[in-house]
């Protein structure tokens, strides 16, 4: 019970707990099992896609060779760093620097643009080579020798996938932004102490989260059954 | 010397009621208590209008040919009647009223966990209901509650999109409530409140949240699909397109088979406090009670394939999905017969809960064994889509869990609205709730067999003799709840003032004053005893 804080107005503590450690488990907790519901919120989504990759192997292959793995490489490579700059404005809060904290959370939330930036291309591309299911879907030249051999429908099944996953993770992205800009705020006011400090705590574990589903999304879309 | 000046001006103790008055004051609560009302009102108009299309249903199968309304019509009645039951009565009803305002007096906290979240989560159900309200006035939805693809695809010219979303959006509100739930049950306990001295209604609590915050975000992913291929017209369900309309089926059911126990766990928990407190006893095989609701959680979510034994599952899937659904009635047996143990030379009273009580026990074992017949491969090809599946799930929940909910609600009354209700006008509608709902649903079990298939405007004349009984038993049903109704509303103005613990009920939450303040406890409780300490509260009184 050393370092056991037991204030009566501690700063942060919400009334109806009794102490800040109480306080920082249940936050921790309510974060993890928020976590889980989102792996079962992409597991539905990753079973589907499994499923009709299974069912139309030639058209989904076809699909990832269209894809540009050099900017979906770049985009791993960008997100991994805002996870270690995320971790890094964690520690910094727990160490009670303040600019520090700060820092990290706008160098995090400049990668995370980055990443939304990348994919922007992306979906630019998609355009441009008339593969975007239903809205404008005409592929023709290579792209069509491409998606020709597996069955058009079935590719068209495939980007409706790749646009649906890559647009739930991109749009927890922009909510996860949106979360840094709330902490960079009231970090600069300095809400966040050495005992409390669990927001940052929190939005970093769901930082890191959206970060690990696009390690899954990755190879799943881009890699698996590519050519090198 | 003035004796009228000096009489002190009878005044309440201050509660949660009275704290604070203004309709401000009731929409930005973050009282947890204040929270249950507000779902409390809600659900109870979500269930008049859903009881309402069934009202309608019942006049229209009064003769062969249909009294009422087009096919066309009768279609969105069902659809509407099953989804508005389901997602926004029976699924919140349990959890978000008396779980609301018991679990953080059970565990002895001053709220849950996260108040903010847990008002959010009221927000998020009014806006998913009345994005559906607006889709049934619009148009309606003609689906059936399960919105099968291609009704609600290729073939759909109805406002599905819009009741999707809806339920989309009210699963989180169920999503936040189970999550809630469950960091306050493990991180809010008062000292010497262990895991096994919980009361049962706490673990029921448990295992539903676990099953709410597992099977909803499913739920919200299957219906997000729907909504890409519905708005953009891609066949992501559709064959035509390549996409698999069993693989619809799947991930509807992986959530609304567990969404069948969200239903009925919770109204298994308000049992076990009810037996034991009105057979002044301890729950016979306590432990055994508390982990049968978990196992009932996990099996719950191994047993989805019973749906779809008719469609173009594998047999051997089907086999499999066969045999879980029996193991699943396992647990559920053990709940009956513990119960029934229990009673067994207890000191039992009939007050109206305990009439509640064991309605429940004789309605739910009816549907849990009848169950069987359609978890079995080779009865259920002759009884799926018959009137023996629409009586067999109500018989679990209505005969379960609305059974489960009111007598949870005539337990706790005096406890949330500090006044008594009458108790004669109470057991009389509960007799009337037990006639009325065997009466409507014991002939369509009857009808199944025969062969009358449900969702149809129309049917063959002979018939008739047993759709007529089921709509009488309708109309008392009917009345059976309006009386409920009726003198809980009285209860809060006229009711006599209710004491701290008029049941003589065991329980933190008893401890406190009713109707509680808005801190719970003057002082975080310390529990030295086991849960249902019955026999030690008698020792007590006798002693002195």
């Amino acid at each position: 019970m050393a370092d056991h804080v037991n204030l009566e107005h501690a700063t942060g503590m919400a009334h109806q707990f009794e102490n800040l450690d109480q306080q920082q488990d249940a936050d921790m907790l309510g974060i993890w099992l928020f976590l889980v519901t989102e792996i079962m919120f992409f597991g539905g989504v990753f079973a589907s896609y499994a499923i009709y990759r299974w069912f139309y192997l030639p058209a989904f292959e076809g699909g990832s060779h269209i894809l540009d793995i050099r900017l979906g490489a770049t985009n791993t490579i960008v997100l991994l760093g805002s996870s270690l700059t995320m971790a890094l404005s964690v520690r910094s809060a727990q160490t009670g620097n303040r600019r520090a904290t700060v820092m990290f959370l706008i160098l995090t939330m400049i990668l995370g643009g980055a990443f939304l930036g990348i994919k922007g291309v992306e979906y630019h591309q998609k355009f441009v080579e008339h593969i975007v299911p239903s809205l404008d879907w005409a592929p023709e030249g290579k792209v069509l020798a491409e998606l020709a051999p597996g069955g058009l429908q079935h590719a068209e099944l495939y980007f409706i996938f790749y646009f649906a996953m890559t647009g739930l993770h991109a749009l927890h992205m922009i909510i996860g932004m949106g979360l840094l800009l709330w902490l960079v705020l009231r970090a600069r006011k300095g809400a966040f102490t050495p005992h409390y400090f669990a927001p940052v705590e929190v939005v970093g574990l769901y930082w890191h989260f959206v970060d690990i589903v696009w390690i899954f999304l990755f190879p799943l879309l881009y890699l698996i059954g590519g050519r090198y | 010397m003035s004796t009228a000046l000096l009489e002190p001006r009878v005044q309440a103790p201050r509660n949660y009621l009275n704290a604070e008055y203004g309709w401000k004051s009731w929409l930005f609560t973050l009282d947890h208590k204040r929270i249950a009302l507000l779902y409390m009102v809600s659900i109870t108009v979500f269930f008049l209008i859903g009881a309402s299309f069934a009202a309608l249903m019942r006049i229209q199968l009064l003769s062969p040919q249909g009294e009422l309304v087009q096919p066309e019509t009768y279609n969105k009645l069902f659809t509407l009647h099953g989804i508005v039951m389901i997602f926004f009565f029976l699924i919140p009803s349990i959890p978000a009223v008396l779980g609301n305002f018991l679990v953080p007096l059970m565990v002895g906290a001053r709220d849950l966990a996260f108040p903010k979240l847990n008002l959010l989560s009221w927000y998020i159900y009014v806006v998913g209901g009345l994005f559906t309200l607006f889709a049934a006035i619009a148009g309606g939805v003609d689906t059936g509650w399960t919105f099968y693809t291609p009704y609600s695809s290729t073939y759909s010219n109805t406002q599905v999109t819009a009741v999707a979303v809806g339920v989309f959006i009210t699963g989180f509100s169920s999503i936040l409530t189970g999550l809630n739930f469950i960091v306050t049950i493990h991180k809010m306990r008062a000292p010497g409140l262990t895991w096994f001295r919980m009361p049962l209604f706490l673990w029921a609590m448990y295992a539903t949240s676990l099953i709410m915050i597992l099977g909803t975000p499913v739920l919200a992913i299957t219906i997000f699909l729907l909504a890409i291929e519905h708005l953009f017209h891609v066949g992501i369900f559709s064959p035509a397109l390549g996409g698999d309309p069993l693989l619809f089926q799947h991930l509807f059911w992986f959530y609304s088979h567990p969404a069948v126990y969200i239903m009925i766990l919770p109204s298994m928990g308000v049992v076990s406090e009810i037996i034991a407190c009105f057979s002044r006893k301890r729950i016979f095989g306590y432990r055994v009670v508390a982990f049968s609701s978990v196992a009932i959680a996990v099996l719950g979510f191994l047993v989805w394939g019973h749906h779809m034994f008719v469609t173009g599952q594998s047999v051997y899937a089907g086999l499999v999905f066969s045999l879980l659904s029996f193991l699943v009635a396992i647990p559920s047996a053990i709940k009956v017969f513990n119960w029934t143990s229990t009673l067994y030379k207890g000191s039992i009273s009939y007050d109206a809960p305990m009439l509640y009580a064991l309605g429940f026990i004789g309605l739910f074992t009816m549907g849990g064994l009848t169950g069987l017949f359609l978890a079995s491969l080779a009865t259920d090809v002759h009884l799926n889509g018959t009137y023996f599946i629409v009586a067999h799930f109500h018989y679990i929940m209505v005969g379960g869990a609305v059974m489960g909910y009111l007598g949870g609600m005539h337990f706790w009354w005096p406890k949330i609205s500090g006044r008594l209700y009458p108790n004669g006008w109470a057991a009389f509608a509960a007799v009337i709730i037990f006639i009325g709902f065997n009466l409507t649903f014991f002939p369509q079990f009857v009808l199944g067999y025969l062969g009358m298939p449900r969702r149809y405007a129309f049917y063959p004349a002979e018939f008739q003799v047993l759709n007529v009984m089921s709509t009488a038993g309708a109309s008392v049903l009917g009345v059976g709840y309006l009386i409920p109704l009726i003198y809980f509303i009285w209860s809060m103005r006229y009711g006599p003032v209710a004491p701290k613990n008029p049941w003589g009920a065991t329980g933190l939450e008893w401890q406190t004053a009713s109707p509680p303040t808005t801190e719970n406890f003057a002082e975080i409780p310390v529990v030295t005893q086991e849960a249902y300490a019955y026999s030690e509260a008698e020792q007590e009184v006798n002693l002195g």
